[in-house]
């Protein structure tokens, strides 16, 4: 079965003051971890949102719109896809996942599971 | 770090369980090490599970749950030869080498060292798939202690009941404890013929899946992905062996197929009506990435192409056409000559004459597959008959055709295989004109 695990943060939280240091290492290790337990497929981060464009499409005409979007209460980050067997096991990588970051970061992660034919 | 900076959870017992589940395979690997017995290692890890369903709903999750794991299930070891002491004689060495080290004070050793846990599961698998178990009990064993699945779960992916997979389990164990076997990596040229005792393991589990011998499905999704998940793993532990990428290469672009190889009322769709819009470009993307790694591997290590290597640049090479009318028969063709000269198998030479039949004719396909049945050596593999029928049936040969189809047909257990071999005889009757 298969995950999708979006990153999300709330548009208006802050990154936290200091950095916080060594998460990319610890991040490095856990996707490694997750590599070789055969359960991750793919991972990548995102750019700033002010660099995203949306091509919407409402009472049928198309409107491209420019970042930043203020009005947008969750933003992702980044995205892990992931082999699971369970849910209970998806949602485990996940606290892992936000386990590696400083108490002071605010975010969340969705779990999603792909609907597939099989 | 300390752990107050961290984001404390508060977990479910689904959550623990899930954790634990996790780490399980990785517990179970280290412990037998430590005490010298599965059965024992695997009691510790399950004292384990209790003491973190007893202290994580208060103490929250600890940041390295494995690490956790890990050193609770030491101290419960070293709890238990103390108390035990025909249990500490039975584990005479590594026992008290564990008792040493807890009464110097010393940590316990390799607690947190990845590489070391990382080899016990390594030992673990070759221990698992040690040549001295049958076939079944490896696979059985594979699962279990590698994969982590419980009984129950095998014995549902294999359709059999758990009493069976749970003896095959016991008996197993009992083996490599009789037999010694050396709870090792092995090394040096013993290495190559171990390893390919491995993958031979890991292939069976999932084409078990992908293929279905039992039960009323032509495919098991659960051993498809526990397959893929375990060539994955081995990935990992053993990422300079050029074969074992091969063999994961070939996993990858197999699964990639999943989804177009049957429809919805389970009938089977052959490659060559495969709907190929519905393969899974980011498995056929992984399969290529890896037989990338083997290729590399291989001449960097100046050896030829091993056996899943070979088979899986074949599966690359139909992976990238776009249509079947746009698949490279002849290179085909030359990529299962090489096969069948290196690793002479018939199934292999089946395969090749498939791939002759499409680049040179039918009528060169079907000398070979006469050549083939001549041998007598597939007569009871349906798919000889399957490609005799196709090859008949292209050269206008109808009564012949439907004659192979219904032999072919009468030599498969499985229902959905059935069904198609028999529409297809039905449709050459029709043809023939009678």
């Amino acid at each position: 079965v298969r995950f999708l695990l979006m990153v999300q943060s709330p548009a208006n939280s802050q990154r936290p003051d200091a950095d916080d240091a060594g998460l990319e290492e610890r991040m490095a290790l856990l996707l490694d971890e997750m590599a070789k337990a055969g359960v991750l497929l793919d991972a990548a981060g995102l750019r700033p949102i002010d660099e995203a464009v949306r091509v919407q499409l409402a009472q049928g005409r198309q409107t491209v719109v420019n970042g930043p979007f203020t009005e947008s209460k969750e933003l992702v980050g980044g995205y892990c896809l992931m082999q699971a067997r369970s849910r209970d096991e998806a949602v485990e990588w996940a606290a892992r996942f936000l386990a590696l970051h400083r108490g002071d970061w605010e975010m969340s992660m969705e779990v999603r599971q792909l609907d597939e034919p099989l | 770090m300390s752990r107050s900076d961290r984001m404390s959870r508060d977990p479910s017992r689904a959550a623990i369980e899930a954790a634990w589940h996790l780490e399980w395979p990785k517990l179970v690997a280290a412990l037998t090490r430590l005490v010298g017995d599965i059965n024992l290692a695997e009691d510790l890890a399950q004292d384990a599970l209790v003491a973190a369903l007893q202290q994580w709903p208060s103490q929250g999750v600890p940041p390295r749950p494995g690490a956790w794991l890990m050193v609770t299930a030491r101290h419960q070891a070293i709890d238990r030869l103390r108390r035990d002491k025909v249990l500490a004689a039975k584990h005479t060495l590594l026992g008290q080498e564990l008792l040493i080290a807890s009464a110097a004070g010393e940590p316990a050793g390799d607690v947190e060292d990845q590489p070391a846990i990382e080899d016990d599961l390594l030992r673990m698998i070759f221990t698992a798939c040690h040549p001295v178990l049958s076939p079944a009990a490896r696979v059985a064993l594979t699962l279990r202690l590698v994969g982590g699945l419980t009984v129950e779960e095998i014995a549902q992916a294999y359709v059999v009941p758990a009493a069976t997979i749970a003896q095959r389990i016991v008996r197993a164990k009992r083996t490599i404890a009789a037999k010694r076997i050396p709870y090792a990596v092995p090394e040096g040229p013993e290495l190559a013929r171990r390893l390919d005792s491995v993958l031979d393991v890991i292939c069976l589990i999932f084409s078990e899946g992908y293929e279905a011998t039992a039960g009323d499905t032509w495919l098991r999704i659960d051993l498809v992905e526990e397959g893929l998940r375990l060539a994955r793993v081995l990935g990992g532990l053993l990422p300079d062996e050029p074969e074992v990428h091969g063999l994961a290469a070939l996993l990858e672009l197999q699964a990639s197929r999943v989804g177009a190889r049957s429809t919805p009322d389970l009938a089977v769709v052959l490659l060559h009506d495969q709907d190929r819009s519905r393969w899974d470009r980011l498995l056929i993307r992984r399969g290529y990435l890896a037989l990338q790694r083997a290729h590399a591997l291989s001449a960097q290590h100046g050896r030829p192409y091993g056996r899943f290597a070979l088979q899986a640049a074949i599966a690359a090479e139909h992976a990238i056409a776009r249509t079947p009318d746009h698949t490279n028969w002849p290179r085909l063709a030359r990529l299962y000559a090489i096969l069948a000269a290196r690793f002479p198998s018939p199934v292999v030479q089946l395969n090749r004459v498939v791939a002759v039949g499409m680049a040179a004719g039918p009528a060169a396909g079907l000398a070979l597959a006469d050549e083939l049945a001549a041998t007598g050596a597939l007569d009871g593999y349906h798919l000889l008959h399957a490609v005799r029928a196709d090859l008949l049936t292209r050269l206008g040969r109808f009564d012949e055709a439907e004659a192979a189809f219904r032999r072919a047909a009468a030599r498969t257990a499985n229902t959905a295989e059935q069904r198609l071999l028999q529409d297809r005889a039905a449709d050459a009757a029709l043809r023939s004109g009678r």
